[in-house]
């Protein structure tokens, strides 16, 4: 007792402000030189005429809006960003309860089938997606070629996972999922564990079968942490260019170019940092409503 | 209502180990108040969740009026269960959590309002129907769920050590509004416990289990005078049972029945010199530790307990006379540990 009395007011003591700066300081410093500085360079030229190689810049006003907003391909990527982000939020959640049920009971080599599901999601995403894109490569895709032995498809007319508009989207969206699932299922996981087991048996006596018990009772247990997953999981979709830039790069006809592939195309590779940055901010308000979401739902559900 | 019936129930966990459960053969009566006795790890929480469906038995059957439910689901044994956390719905108001059970088993919507609050005013729980689990008492907790649990009607219930998560003063009423509460609904229970208080005040009938294995069944009062053999001795009653061993016999006694000997009456006793060692004062009673002097039995350890109508002045270290009526010793083998007809017992 006269101990942690002892410890409780050293640290009482060391509550001196230009200490508490001091191991403050660094992941302020961090925080502004990564993230803070960088997006107000990105306001900062969006209203310029910024480009790469070109020295001088002039305030432009609006003008980098207003021509995005007049331009097919921006269009066409806000389509595809809200497409890829939805069905890929989708059917994670889904994909990650099914999972995150069926590894809940105890079954020989679960431990196994865990360490493989994580894979995925420790494996760099450059590699993973590089691997993906010969599996669904026009000519050597082992997909393709597996369902030419099984007489899907004749060996003269077969699918362009990547070539053809909807495939190369259900591609883009597939891979990335394959990618997101173990993420999102070891955090339904955590939350189905906290689950007592009572509970499901309490219902089980109170009659209610597997569907019941799954939407009434688990499912809105589970909701802040399935949330926190959803939220997660879409800032993750609708941020992400690995995948369609390695796969696809916004192709074929923009068919699969998000915002952020579509900024990074724009600013970096076509030099119109301008444009690029405009771009690229229009990511922000989807982002800061989802950060909103996420910080009230962590604190109702005290996750941090 | 409905009889619960097991027959050779076993259940064992892990391959090659005891059992959990082994080879029960039990029959409740008809609205009988049953209850399940044993210490940690006896296995009556297992036994109540075979019967509750939640188990699934290695061998032997389990009958609920008459028919082998051995192969149906929890829902459909027509049971209802409160265990001993409760096991309340968090997300859900105490009204819908009392008609979840409705719910689920497809009652006529229209019927829901009525029976929830002939439910609720059965427990006195009508005010708090808008409230969530978490705003709850313990005990209004706990009144819940056995709303929740009568709310259906069911045949059986099964209740798991449902007051051990209430403190002390609060246990005692919620006894008490417990076994009012059975005999107002006479539905056949099934009560688990380890607490031997509880047993005896509630039980119309007590089951002991031990190791997985069924002891003793039977009323309060048989469980505690003739215990079937030195495990139901030693468990019932606190302090437990004193036990004299002689060759392949040993001697029971209770505490209580061990008195100064002018205060046991009739001629038939054994008497000893017995040196008080240490004095309990627990209020109405005192409980003394002390050991025999002389005897074949000299040293060995022996508790008295006296009420506190009896004389005082028994301090530590001093001797005095005490026996006990031949008609309070209990005889068992010693091999078997089982129950025998009294014998002679050379006392001295």
């Amino acid at each position: 007792m006269a101990i942690s009395r002892a410890k409780v007011k050293s640290i009482g003591a060391a509550q001196d402000p230009r200490l508490g700066a001091a191991m403050f300081g660094p992941a302020v410093l961090y925080i502004l030189a990564l993230i803070g500085a960088p997006f107000a360079l990105a306001v900062f030229y969006a209203f310029s005429d910024a480009r790469i190689g070109n020295p001088t810049m002039h305030y432009v006003g609006l003008e980098n809006f207003r021509s995005i907003l007049h331009s097919p391909s921006f269009r066409q990527a806000v389509q595809n960003s809200i497409v890829f982000t939805v069905c890929a939020v989708v059917i994670v959640m889904v994909s990650a309860n099914m999972l995150s049920l069926a590894l809940q009971k105890p079954f020989r080599g679960r431990g196994l089938v865990r360490f493989l599901l994580l894979l995925p999601f420790v494996a760099p995403v450059s590699l993973g997606t590089i691997g993906w894109k010969w599996i669904l490569d026009s000519i050597y895709s082992v997909i393709t070629w597996v369902l030419v032995r099984m007489h899907f498809f004749s060996p003269y007319n077969t699918p362009m996972w990547l070539g053809e508009p909807h495939l190369a989207m259900a591609s883009v969206v597939s891979v990335h999922c394959w990618r997101l699932i173990p993420f999102a299922t070891v955090v339904l996981l955590a939350g189905s564990g906290a689950i007592p087991k009572e509970i499901p048996e309490a219902a089980a006596i109170d009659g209610a079968g597997f569907w019941r018990t799954l939407f009434q009772i688990r499912l809105p247990m589970m909701l802040p942490i399935t949330l926190v997953a959803v939220l997660f999981s879409t800032i993750f979709t609708f941020t992400d260019m690995t995948v369609v830039y390695i796969l696809t790069a916004g192709g074929p006809f923009d068919s699969t170019q998000t915002l952020p592939s579509l900024a990074f195309a724009t600013g970096i590779q076509g030099s119109d940092l301008a444009a690029g940055a405009a771009i690229s901010l229009f990511l922000v308000p989807v982002l800061v409503a989802v950060a909103y979401f996420m910080l009230r739902i962590a604190h109702r559900a005290e996750v941090v | 209502m409905a009889v619960v019936e097991t027959r050779n129930l076993t259940k064992v966990f892990k391959e090659g180990e005891l059992g959990a459960v082994n080879d029960v053969s039990l029959v409740t009566r008809e609205g009988e108040f049953l209850v399940f006795l044993g210490p940690s790890g006896s296995g009556k929480t297992t036994l109540l969740r075979m019967i509750a469906g939640l188990e699934t038995p290695t061998s032997g059957d389990i009958l609920i009026g008459g028919q082998v439910v051995n192969h149906l689901s929890p829902r459909e044994r027509r049971i209802a269960m409160v265990f001993q956390s409760y096991a309340l719905y968090p997300h859900l108001t105490v009204y819908n959590n009392i008609a979840f059970p409705l719910k689920a088993q497809k009652v006529p919507k229209n019927l829901h309002r009525q029976k929830v609050e002939w439910a609720a005013g059965l427990l006195g729980i009508g005010k708090l129907l808008d409230r969530k689990p978490r705003e709850l008492s313990g005990g209004e907790r706990q009144r819940v769920a056995l709303a929740r649990a009568i709310v259906r009607e069911p045949a059986v219930f099964l209740l798991d050590e449902p007051l051990s998560n209430l403190d002390a003063k609060l246990r005692a009423s919620a006894r008490e509004e417990l076994e009012h509460f059975h005999k107002s609904v006479g539905t056949t229970t099934i009560y688990v416990t380890h607490d031997q208080v509880e047993a005896m005040a509630m039980g119309d009938r007590v089951v002991v289990l031990h190791q997985g294995v069924v002891r003793q069944i039977g009323t309060p009062k048989e469980v505690y005078e003739d215990p079937a053999d030195t495990f139901v001795a030693t468990f019932l009653g606190s302090p437990p049972m004193n036990l004299l061993e002689f060759s392949d016999i040993l001697v029971g006694f209770r505490p209580e029945g061990f008195l100064p000997a002018e205060l046991v009456p009739g001629s038939k006793q054994v008497r000893f010199r017995y040196q008080v060692k240490y004095v309990e004062y627990l209020g109405s009673e005192r409980v003394l530790y002390g050991s025999i002097e002389g005897s074949r039995f000299e040293s060995k350890e022996i508790i008295s307990r006296l009420s506190w109508t009896m004389p005082a002045g028994f301090e530590a270290g001093s001797v005095h006379d005490f026996s006990v009526a031949e008609a309070d010793l209990r005889f068992f083998d010693r091999k078997t540990e089982k129950r025998t007809e009294p014998r002679p017992f050379p006392w001295q």
